[in-house]
């Protein structure tokens, strides 16, 4: 089940990282080590045996329909010097009709 | 006696008799972390004006004749995955370097709205993920009872803050024992709440079913004083459970005659310092001696923990750091040509090893073909180790074990093995997986002359009475009231 540099590569690029070819060098037996602990799960019948995804249960709680204050366009352009004021909104690199 | 040495208790008392000000105290504090943290590294923020603003505003309240609240003038360390209102929060993270965010997290509000005085933002690893505090990409932690020691992690910062008298009360966050271990290597109490207990808005989300904000202090009496203001329901989170907060002080007694205390064998194996598991067998007849009834007992599934807990983790933390992605917030890389590029070289830059790692790992634990093979089978894991813990409440009303194998150990010594770290949660990562309530208090010393800790743990929202045996143990010992020599 070890993985391979270049299983790391592709799962490098499902979770948007552009990892070096040293880095995935270093962290693919580092990530071996981590599945070798994770075989020892398959060892254990759970046939059954229902997930717990949340340890309490809680059910979704609704409230009022109501509008409340929450933080202004103008606040959260703050957070980056990326922005276009005019638009108010996030510059980024062109997204459509390039090459 | 100096200010700096008193606890949080002690303080407020003071301050609300006004025997001295709120800023008197604060400045105490500043001058004492001004003139000793470069050695310790605690802190990433000292946050002298808005400290001292606040202090002001605390000895105007009690002027004026009006209720200062239980945390009059009481300094308060902050890790820094707490969200603050104007105060840089950076997680640690490059990634994060220079985010201001626009608002402060439920428990800064909450603390403030008591009188404590905020102090400073603390280190922790990056993104509160790691054990020794090492995995910061912004600062290196010392222990203060050995500045050649690690001081624990994630919550390093806040854990060294209180035991070298730069706070008497800090807050962390614990998603697999990030509160507790600290707790243990710095020789202080420290609190993982029930799941629910304490509201994670405004806490920079790692794994979201997991995290738990709590605090750390020099006493059980502080940290039930704390707890009593942290804990409750937010509108914000609506994983916070609406249900009564009791008075937890009111439950420190002294009494624990008749309790049933539980030792599960397997938190006494291999694995665990020889000198550790006496320290805590002898804490336990100490407990015994006061009237408590101590037992054996089995939680047969713990060696599926350490697996059950990397998978679990890092899939919620590979969700949750997806946002991170050089647009809105954070580090934006200088080399993008395209958006994809952007998303890419961000995330590279911005990110440590360590965070990649786990990132990595939950990307790949949910990817096509293997999801049921790692994420379901961790999720029935969990399952079954919940149903460890009610099998066991069913006899017990607490359980105690180490908090940690090992005390701190040196700076450098585990960084080359990611894996061997990780070992170093081995007793802390169920109780986040169940959801249950944990803290740890010191128990002794090894002898190298570095504090040891034990964990107790107790069924959902029993803090009263993890409160009550912790208190009913610090009054038949002296260990919390040693002080390291720094």
């Amino acid at each position: 089940m070890a993985l391979t540099t270049e299983d790391v590569r592709k799962v490098g690029t499902l979770a948007r990282l552009a990892l070096a070819d040293d880095e995935i060098a270093t962290i693919t037996p580092q990530l071996n080590d981590l599945l070798d602990q994770f075989a020892r799960l398959q060892q254990l019948d759970t046939t059954g045996v229902l997930p717990t995804s949340h340890a309490v249960p809680v059910t979704a709680l609704l409230r009022a329909d109501e509008i409340t204050p929450s933080l202004s366009q103008a606040e959260v352009l703050k957070l980056t010097s990326h922005t276009d004021e005019i638009m108010g909104g996030f510059i980024v690199p062109q997204v459509l009709g390039g090459d | 006696m100096e200010l700096t040495h008193l606890s949080a208790s002690a303080l407020a008392a003071k301050v609300k008799a006004k025997e001295v000000s709120a800023r008197a105290v604060t400045e105490a504090f500043l001058a004492r972390i001004e003139a000793k943290d470069d050695a310790v590294g605690a802190f990433l923020t000292v946050m002298r004006e808005q400290a001292l603003t606040q202090a002001d505003a605390v000895d105007a309240k009690i002027a004026a004749g009006e209720d200062p609240g239980p945390l009059a003038g009481v300094p308060i360390a902050l890790k820094d995955n707490l969200c603050t209102l104007g105060v840089e929060t950076t997680c640690a993270s490059k990634i994060l370097k220079g985010f201001v965010p626009p608002y402060d997290a439920t428990v800064v509000k909450k603390l403030q709205a008591a009188g404590a005085i905020a102090i400073g933002k603390t280190n922790l690893d990056e993104f509160a993920m790691g054990s020794s505090t090492e995995n910061s990409a912004l600062k290196l932690t010392h222990n203060p009872w050995n500045l050649s020691k690690v001081p624990g992690g994630s919550s390093g910062g806040s854990a060294a803050a209180v035991a070298a008298d730069f706070a008497p009360l800090s807050l962390g966050s614990d998603t697999g024992g990030s509160i507790r271990q600290p707790a243990s290597f710095c020789g202080v109490v420290g609190v993982k709440p029930t799941y629910g207990r304490v509201s994670r808005y405004g806490l920079v989300a790692f794994a979201s079913s997991l995290d738990q904000i709590g605090p750390f202090a020099k006493n059980i009496e502080d940290a039930a004083l704390v707890m009593n203001v942290l804990s409750g329901h937010d509108p914000h989170d609506s994983t916070s459970v609406p249900r009564d907060v009791p008075d937890y002080t009111k439950a420190l007694t002294g009494d624990i005659r008749g309790l049933r205390i539980g030792v599960p064998t397997e938190y006494f194996a291999a694995g665990i310092a020889p000198e550790i598991r006496i320290l805590v067998q002898s804490a336990i007849g100490v407990l015994r001696g006061l009237g408590a009834e101590v037992g054996e007992c089995s939680l047969p599934h713990t060696e599926y923990t350490l697996p059950a807990y990397y998978i679990v983790a890092p899939a919620e933390a590979s969700s949750n750091l997806a946002r991170y992605d050089g647009v809105r917030y954070g580090h934006r890389t200088q080399r993008a040509t395209s958006h994809i590029d952007l998303f890419e070289k961000s995330r590279e830059e911005g990110f440590g090893e360590e965070v990649k790692r786990r990132i990595l790992i939950g990307t790949y634990a949910l990817s096509a073909g293997y999801y049921d093979a790692f994420y379901l089978k961790a999720q029935q894991i969990r399952t079954l180790i919940q149903q460890d813990f009610e099998n066991a409440f069913a006899n017990f009303d607490v359980l105690i074990t180490p908090t940690a194998p090992t005390t701190a150990f040196g700076i450098g010594e585990k960084t080359d093995d990611p894996l061997a770290m990780k070992l170093s949660d081995i007793c802390t990562l169920s109780a986040n997986l169940a959801g249950i309530p944990a803290l740890s208090q010191c128990c002794g010393f090894d002898t190298n002359q570095l504090p040891v800790g034990m964990q107790l743990l107790g069924p959902a929202f029993s803090e009263e009475l993890l409160f009550k045996v912790a208190h009913a143990y610090e009054q038949a010992t002296d260990w919390h009231t040693r002080r390291s020599a720094f």
